[in-house]
């Protein structure tokens, strides 16, 4: 099970208080009449899906209940950074692998 | 290649057995091929199968940057069955269904495949609905399934509670006599060992990490670890890793990989019947010929490519399975692992063509490819040697995702996710 750190708690919590969200930074269309089908297509369905480094989104549902982004390296599951809802991505590489503790994923 | 019969085998066991020689070569990769498959699971090999001994198509290579038949294909809960709820996903499934009734006399090797019948349990009223939708829409389409009651659930399946004191009682069940197991490792060995006697170079530890392309942007061939390797034609049957190998080509998937886990029990003697699974509670087990309980957890919430999960996922299956069959209770695991399957938002696989021309992909099996493999080898062979997707795949393209003409099989799905 993950360790999730909330950054609005500020504490480390077990993954079963919280709910993923899938990918983040995927922002709603402005103005959703002016779309095409394929734009559609790609805000709705279509996924970057990263072996790396990914942008995720996840919900603290019993905690404080809030929305908060995650960059996290899908190959470890290593937590690489989290921030809050409307922050910028924060810039950083994966790390050089190291086998992850398969219980923790950190 | 030596025939597997019965003369074949006495003849050898004369000889202690240390005669039988490898099944498949291990060709070094030409300068270029008709055709290549990048992955060499069940789907990939089948496909290569059918591509020659169909469509006469056998300057083929299968790459794999493992070994055969080590991802999905050696990970899965090996079951086989064909009860989706629409049309195109039954007249997909079924065509599978029907590949498996010969499938070790067609390949000439034992994929011991077991019809004896796949049980999903209905808990609630919203299940008996649902089950009863699908019982009634299969039977249409004359794909066999049927519905039981509790009483008859627990004659098909004696070890079965069904008793009104759990949790969530079993209220009744869908059953599809025709639906069992097969060997998975066997699929593999007689797809990779039938195409591998037609011409087809089965080429393992050869990792795919690009696709070149002409200047017209059709496809060239492929990188590789073992250096370029050319093709007029590129099928990516690459389960889990489908979106990196797309992405080689610029080509975005509605994909996402999440960790799907199952687990065995230490050997008993046989003692569990069929197939059973239960989405609402999340239980899925069978009993392996070798005497293992073979159970299929759930899938993590999140994307990851770690191919392990949280064990609060397996923890949630085994109590399940506890309180449906409390004879398993004291029953101890030997073994768990994780495999990444690729999930499309709406469940249903995409086989086709890609916006890429010569490239064609093979992929969203999510949790439950296995059961296809005949299948969708067959009909992503017609694909590529025709250019044109045979009538059974037609509805699968990456398309319908812009026009809107979703399969969704969510609740056929055995997984909840």
């Amino acid at each position: 099970m993950l360790l999730i750190q909330c950054p609005y708690c500020a504490v480390e919590r077990p993954e079963l208080e919280f709910r993923y969200g899938g990918e983040a930074h995927i922002a709603r269309p402005e103005s959703p009449s002016e779309l095409t089908d394929e734009q559609w297509a790609d805000f709705l369905y279509m996924r970057s899906n990263p072996k790396g480094v990914m942008a995720e989104r996840w919900r603290h549902v019993h905690g404080c209940g809030r929305f908060f982004n995650a960059l996290r390296d899908t190959v470890s599951d290593r937590f690489l950074a989290v921030y809050k809802a409307g922050e910028p991505r924060p810039d950083i590489e994966a790390p050089e692998p190291t086998a992850p503790n398969k219980e923790t994923g950190r | 290649m030596t025939r597997f019969s019965f003369w074949e085998l006495a003849r050898k066991a004369l000889n202690a057995h240390q005669d039988w020689g490898d099944q498949w070569r291990k060709p070094e990769p030409k300068p270029a091929y008709d055709v290549i498959i990048i992955g060499a699971g069940g789907h990939g090999l089948a496909t290569a199968y059918y591509l020659a001994k169909e469509h006469g198509v056998t300057n083929v290579a299968v790459l794999e940057k493992g070994w055969l038949g080590g991802g999905n294909t050696g990970r899965n809960t090996t079951i086989v069955r064909s009860n989706y709820l629409w049309e195109e996903s039954e007249a997909l499934y079924d065509h599978a269904m029907d590949l498996w009734q010969d499938l070790s006399q067609e390949l000439n090797y034992n994929v011991m495949y077991s019809a004896r019948g796949v049980m999903m349990l209905a808990h609630t009223v919203h299940d008996i609905q649902v089950f009863k939708r699908h019982v009634h829409a299969n039977r249409l389409a004359g794909v066999q399934n049927e519905w039981l009651s509790a009483e008859e659930a627990k004659a098909f399946c004696p070890p079965l509670n069904i008793g009104k004191n759990i949790r969530y009682p079993v209220l009744g069940a869908a059953l599809q006599r025709k639906g069992g197991v097969a060997r998975h490792d066997a699929v593999a060995w007689g797809y990779a060992r039938g195409a591998d006697q037609y011409g087809v170079d089965i080429i393992q530890n050869c990792a795919v990490t690009g696709i070149r392309r002409n200047a017209d942007g059709s496809v060239a061939g492929v990188e590789t670890s073992r250096g370029f390797i050319g093709a007029k034609k590129v099928g990516v049957v690459a389960a889990g890793h489908t979106s990196t190998v797309m992405d080689m080509a610029g080509v975005r998937m509605p994909l996402e990989s999440n960790p799907l886990q199952a687990l065995v029990s230490e050997p008993v003697k046989p003692c569990f019947p069929c197939v059973v699974m239960s989405n609402t509670v999340h239980a899925y087990v069978s009993q392996s010929d070798k005497g293992e309980l073979v159970i299929g957890a759930g899938t993590d919430q999140y994307v990851s490519y770690s191919q392990t999960g949280g064990l609060q996922i397996t923890t949630h299956t085994v109590d399940a399975i506890c309180e449906l069959f409390p004879m398993f209770r004291r029953m101890r695991m030997l073994r768990n692992w994780g495999g990444i399957v690729d999930v499309t938002p709406d469940r249903s696989p995409i086989i086709g063509k890609t916006p890429v021309p010569g490239l064609f992909v093979n992929c969203g099996w999510g949790t439950g490819g296995f059961k296809a493999t005949p299948g969708s080898g067959h009909v992503f062979a017609h694909t590529i040697a025709r250019d044109d997707p045979h009538p059974i795949n037609a509805p699968f393209t990456l398309d319908r995702f812009r026009t809107g003409r979703l399969i969704d099989e969510a609740a056929a799905a055995a997984v909840a996710h």
